[in-house]
């Protein structure tokens, strides 16, 4: 199946943000309570020093006044200095409250953010563990991959600094102009003109720079690529001396993503000069228009009433710089937050695919024969049953687990303009072998894939010991089907413990004579640390033959009523392969097996052969049979002996 | 490791310099600004004329442009010395790959290579940045700001001599604590990607077993380790902004309380309202930079970890390299193994190969057989040098392959790899890897030759054919087939098939075969093979048994005396034959 080749281009749809804050509030309202209050009160406070220091200035403004009037410099001092140790113990007090806040709050979201991540990574996973394989097939596993390192990585940096900063910032700023507002109409309106100056800075500047940093992305994305296909094929490379030829693709597409990451960068980087060096011209344009105002005496404009003064003039000066400042905060989370925006689209994308639906209530249970009567049990009998409850009146009724397999007219397709299996049919009766045969993409292991139902047939109909397999559990329905599979995917832990993968209450023993009967056993007691040895990266320190080994172990400690070997011995030698059988025939005595090869002689002893051609049936039959035929079977088997 | 490091700034090193000392211009200016303010604050208490105020606002809006302009450069030349050294980092990286011998690469796995060349390059492209910006700027605008508070604010400036080291030894003993604990949680979190990756990679096996719920558990449990231990490193850095408000406090505090009754004191001598503010902003300018000092140490030690990944790779030297006075003419196709022996790492136990004498005379046609595990492939890829032998010697045409050029050598001695690749690109661009320069008629010969032509027809597009990456639109014996084409537009003189037309049947196995006889008679080839119709009218069999040659002789004469071929032989044809189809 083609699978996607590029990561969509980001669509953010509209209300992103909103969901992961309301995800966010629904995780953790307490917490999020408490430190949204202690930001507003930090906020409140942090502009409270401005107004002190106002009048701090004025009682220094009386006092000097006083002494320029004749008084003596100590009186002076002695007449303000309780209005100064007032505006201490204030002061002392808000900071204490404000200090208490930020402690609460900054300790908080260290909590939240990482809460949040690990619960966000948790409902990733569980949801993905939920989904189809499908989706697995279509999706490569970088794309898939790169939803828990990069794009979680963009909410971490959102909920820690971009949303506390951005609350913090806008609290304050509504603070400062109301309070520039009390001071002065005329210099507030000047500091708004600065306001829109940086706003259209940012705008141009912090446009341009997200522009890049999503071209970056992308560049990024084809250098992995394209770095990931050479590293893969490095061997390939070398034994065509074709390194100067990668190294010249390498360099072309390394220089492209150097561009975009400068130009990203640098815009990113120019931000915060500019728009703090307006902030200074705004500081100085301030003060001269208070020093004109003043100097002309022109008639101040307040909510307050107040003339202006130096008193008000100071304190206003350090508003203007409070306020730039916080719109220079806003401004160095644009980035931050339009990263994080898509980053988050692509998780609820991911989050949001439909799982694979289970719409079974036949159960798989252990029993046992008595007087003729099934009877369900919790030991593992060997004995297996389907219960099938009944709606209509409540009954319970049990049939036995034998193994019989019919695909009836069954046709599928893995998109719907293209039909692989046509009207397939066939009967795998209890206890036989059944084998398929055929070219690769003639449908071997699609017929697997709908008897597990890891795909759904689009017409016709498979039956389980007369139960179409629609009705049974999906879970009871893999359960009792045994599966080696054509890639042998091994997980990191000890041998030990991916063998127990197939059961997970296998004793050791049970572990190490299903690896005898697999033929591992000798290999893997040659190996450092016996069946303790840890395999690591898909069991790169064994070969493919030993890891296919393996993978039959694991199934056959499963000990499944019904088996399905899909290329289960193609690395394995033929001498190898042969013992391999002796085991699995031993174990599956009487249960149904399905065998998948190219490989006749893994096929030869099968009860039933189907041959495969372009998703029909062409013939079917023992391995006697169908060489009396001569049709095609008889072709391929002979075609050793067909040397010119 | 940071020579090595450094060793990849070269052509940026001028951005890298200049950053810096723009910076510092920077913050002289930032510096002088605030003391300036101060002087207009004064005036306009004092009542002066606009004509003095207009002076000044000329002044520093002029001190403001030439700011902007060094903020801009700075930020400028910055960000072409980072992303530039980033650049270097990859190429250098990348380069040294290609370097790679079959051994080195063993070593590194393809995703972890793919991660040092793209996240880690990019933190330490990050730590970079700050170097050269913050870095210089923090400690250069702490000592000038500290400068500018003493010039102006005299005693009062004391107050941030005191409240210094307060917030220097916080930040340090916050630092400390945390940084062990986020180092041991970053490799965690690699694990803990790295078990997503398995997962997903194996998802048929989790869903045949009906797993998911127990994966899911496995790793909610590996999750919330991770999230506890960041939680547990994040909560101590969350001391860093209350640490840092309380100094902000302290000093404004101090500066209310005690600057207030100094101005008045003094009557305006020692100190003036102007200074007053002044003096709050070097002393926020001053804890910022101690902040921002701090914010660097853990930056760089987190990247510590990538930066010593990606040297890594930069320092694992190639141990095939050419010989001093290589030889550029491979005479004939003959081979010779003499006393040869062979073990993967000097470290490993057993040897791969042990005692290998084996001549073939050019032109020859010979067949490997044997087990699993038995070195078939180790015992070929010792003759284009993709391994260096530990004992005795290879011969191509008579001369050690250590004294050939390496790239002469392996355009001589041509391999169709087991586990083999195909890249995304036409099917003629995939070929021309065997030589860029060959004509169409000289793809179609090869892929005649390798019976590829006939499929190859077949597609709408032909030779110009897309082939996804890795190949996967094709099936596996086509792939073999391209493959093989791929190796004989070479033109070599050895060739060498390693279990390169397992998923061919056997049919046009033999076709294959014969057009080799017919074709190429010159060229010696070496097929190693599971089955014996392969490999049976070959000139010579060897029977391969672990790591040491068990028997050489032709199909009659194996058949008739080695036990281990007669048993593959009658595994194979019990009664009949073996293999089929593609």
């Amino acid at each position: 199946m083609a699978k996607n080749n590029m990561r969509p281009p980001i669509k953010v749809p509209k209300g992103t943000l909103m969901r992961v804050i309301r995800q966010l509030f629904k995780d953790y309202p307490v917490h999020l309570t408490v430190v949204v209050v202690c930001l507003l009160i930090t906020a409140v406070s942090s502009t409270m020093p401005a107004i002190f220091m106002g009048r701090t200035v004025t009682l220094i403004e009386q006092a000097l006044a006083a002494i320029a009037g004749g008084t003596a410099p100590a009186a002076a001092l002695e007449s303000v200095f309780g209005g100064i140790v007032q505006i201490a113990v204030t002061l002392l007090c808000i900071y204490a409250v404000s200090l208490t806040c930020s402690f609460t709050y900054n300790r908080l979201m260290a909590i939240v953010t990482q809460g949040f991540l690990n619960k966000m990574r948790q409902r990733m996973f569980k949801g993905m563990q939920k989904l189809p394989i499908r989706y697995f097939d279509s999706n490569h596993t970088g794309d898939i991959m790169s939803y828990y390192t990069n794009d979680i990585d963009t909410l971490r940096q959102l909920v820690s600094q971009s949303l506390p900063n951005m609350i913090t910032a806008m609290v304050v700023i509504v603070m400062v102009v109301s309070i520039m507002l009390y001071y002065s109409v005329w210099m507030t309106l000047l500091v708004f003109l600065g306001v829109i100056a940086m706003t259209f800075v940012t705008k141009k500047v912090g446009g341009n720079s997200a522009r890049y940093f999503v071209r970056q992305q992308q560049s990024v994305g084809k250098m992995e690529g394209f770095v990931e296909e050479i590293m893969n094929g490095q061997k390939v490379v070398q034994v065509f001396c074709h390194e100067e030829e990668s190294k010249k693709d390498f360099d072309r597409l390394n220089e492209q993503l150097f561009k975009d990451a400068e130009s990203a960068n640098r815009f990113a980087n120019m931000l915060m000069p500019i728009l703090s060096n307006i902030g200074n011209v705004l500081y100085v344009a301030v003060a001269i228009l208070g020093g004109a105002l003043m100097i002309l005496g022109v008639p101040n404009l307040s909510f307050s009433g107040l003339p202006l003064t130096l008193a008000a003039v100071v304190p206003f000066l350090n508003m203007t710089k409070q306020f730039t400042g916080n719109i220079s905060q806003i401004s160095q989370q644009v980035n931050a937050v339009v990263m994080a925006q898509a980053g988050a689209a692509r998780l609820f994308a991911l989050m949001d695919e439909q799982p694979e639906t289970d719409e079974g209530y036949v159960a798989l249970v252990n029993c046992r024969e008595e007087d003729g009567k099934i009877i369900e049990c919790k030991e593992r009998t060997g004995m297996w049953a389907w219960k099938h409850p009944h709606q209509a009146d409540g009954s319970v009724t049990y049939t036995k687990l034998a193994g019989d397999v019919v695909l009836d007219h069954v046709d599928f397709g893995y998109v719907p303009e293209k039909i692989v299996l046509h009207d397939v049919t066939l009967y795998a009766e209890p206890g036989q072998k059944v084998a398929f045969v055929g070219a690769t993409g003639a449908g071997k292991t699609t017929i697997t894939n709908l008897i597990n139902r890891f795909y759904d047939i689009a017409d016709g109909k498979i039956l389980y010991d007369v139960i179409n397999i629609n009705k049974i559990k999906k879970a009871d329905l893999r359960r009792s089907l045994g599966m080696v599979l054509q890639d042998t995917n091994l997980f990191t832990g000890t041998v030990m413990e991916n063998i127990r993968y197939g059961k997970l209450d296998a004793t050791d023993e049970e572990c190490i004579a299903a690896a005898k009967l697999a033929n591992a056993d000798n290999f893997i007691r040659r190996l450092p640390d016996g069946y303790n040895t840890m395999l690591t990266a898909n069991g790169a320190n064994l070969s493919q033959g030993q890891r296919q080994l393996l993978s039959i172990a694991r199934a056959a400690v499963a000990d499944p009523p019904v088996m399905i070997m899909d290329e289960a011995t193609s690395s394995i030698d033929t001498r190898t392969e042969a013992l391999v059988q002796q085991g699995m025939d031993r174990l599956m005595k009487g249960r149904t097996v399905f065998i998948i090869a190219h490989r006749l002689s893994t096929v030869r002893n099968s009860d039933v052969i189907m041959v495969l051609e372009q998703g029909r049936i062409i013939e079917r039959g023992n391995h006697e049979k169908l060489i009396a035929e001569k049709g095609k079977y008889y072709q391929l088997y002979t075609g050793a002996f067909e040397l010119e | 490791m940071l020579k090595r490091l450094a060793g990849c700034i070269r052509e940026y090193k001028t951005a890298s310099i200049l950053s810096p000392v723009i910076v510092m211009l920077e913050v002289v200016l930032e510096c002088i600004l605030p003391f300036m303010t101060a002087e207009l604050v004064n005036e306009i208490q004092g009542n002066c004329d606009m004509n003095v105020l207009l002076r000044y606002a000329l002044l520093l809006v002029l001190m403001a442009v030439l700011s902007l302009t060094c903020g801009a450069l700075a930020g400028h030349f910055c960000a072409t010395a980072s992303c530039g050294f980033a650049k270097n980092l990859r190429k250098d990286l990348f380069y040294n790959v290609q370097r790679f011998s079959f051994s080195n690469i063993d070593k590194f796995s393809t995703s972890s290579l793919v991660t040092r060349l793209t996240t880690d390059v990019a933190n330490v492209q990050m730590a970079y940045m700050m170097l050269v910006r913050t870095a210089f700027r923090s400690p250069f605008m702490m000592i000038f700001s500290f400068i500018m508070a003493f010039y102006m604010g005299g005693k009062m400036a004391w107050v941030f001599v005191v409240v210094m080291p307060i917030l220097a030894f916080g930040l340090l003993m916050i630092a400390r604590k945390a940084m062990p604990i986020f180092r041991k949680v970053f490799r965690k979190y690699d694990n803990l990607n790295n078990s997503v990756q398995e997962n997903i990679q194996g998802m048929r096996v989790v869903k045949a077993f009906v797993r998911e719920e127990r994966e899911g558990e496995k790793f909610a449990a590996a999750s919330e380790d991770v999230a506890a231990d960041f939680t547990r490193a994040e909560k101590i850095l969350a001391l860093n902004n209350p640490l840092m408000q309380f100094c902000l406090h302290i000093v404004m505090l101090v500066v209310i309380f005690f600057g207030s009754q100094l101005v008045i004191s003094s009557n305006s001598t020692a100190l003036t309202v102007g200074q007053l503010s002044a003096l709050l902003t070097y002393g926020m300018q001053i804890l910022m930079s101690l902040m921002m000092l701090s914010m660097i140490f853990v930056m760089l030690t987190m990247s510590a970890e990538s930066a010593r990944r990606i040297v890594e790779v930069l320092d694992e030297g190639s141990d095939i390299v050419n010989p001093e006075n290589p030889r550029y003419e491979v005479a004939d196709g003959s081979l010779d193994f003499e006393n040869v022996s062979f073990k993967y790492s000097k470290k490993a136990e057993q040897y791969a190969l042990q005692e290998i004498n084996l001549h073939i005379r050019s032109g020859q046609t010979v067949g490997i057989i044997g087990g699993t595990g038995s070195s078939k492939t180790t015992l070929i890829q010792l003759i284009s040098r993709l391994y260096d032998v530990s004992e005795g010697s290879v011969k191509v045409g008579g001369v050690d392959v250590r004294e050939y050029d390496v790239e002469t050598l392996r355009n001589q001695v041509a391999v169709v790899l087991q586990k083999n690749v195909l890249f995304a690109g036409t099917i003629k661009e995939n070929l021309r890897w065997g030589n860029l320069e060959a004509t169409d008629e000289e793809l179609i010969h090869a892929c005649k030759l390798a019976c590829a032509h006939d499929f190859i027809s077949q597609f709408p597009d032909g030779y110009d054919t897309h082939i996804d990456q890795g190949g996967t639109n094709v099936s596996g014996g086509q792939k073999q087939r391209l493959c093989i084409a791929r190796a004989l537009l070479k033109k070599p003189k050895v060739l060498i098939l390693d279990d390169s037309t397992s998923a061919v049947d056997t049919h046009t196995d033999a076709m294959i075969r014969k057009a080799f006889r017919e074709e190429i008679p010159g060229t010696t080839k070496l097929i190693i093979a599971q089955r014996i119709s392969s490999v049976e009218d070959a000139d010579q069999i060897i029977v391969m048994h672990g790591g040491r040659i068990d028997d050489v002789g032709t199909h009659a004469e194996l058949l008739a005396r080695n036990a281990i071929y007669q048993e593959v032989y009658t595994s194979q044809n019990k009664g009949g034959a073996e293999d089929g189809e593609e």
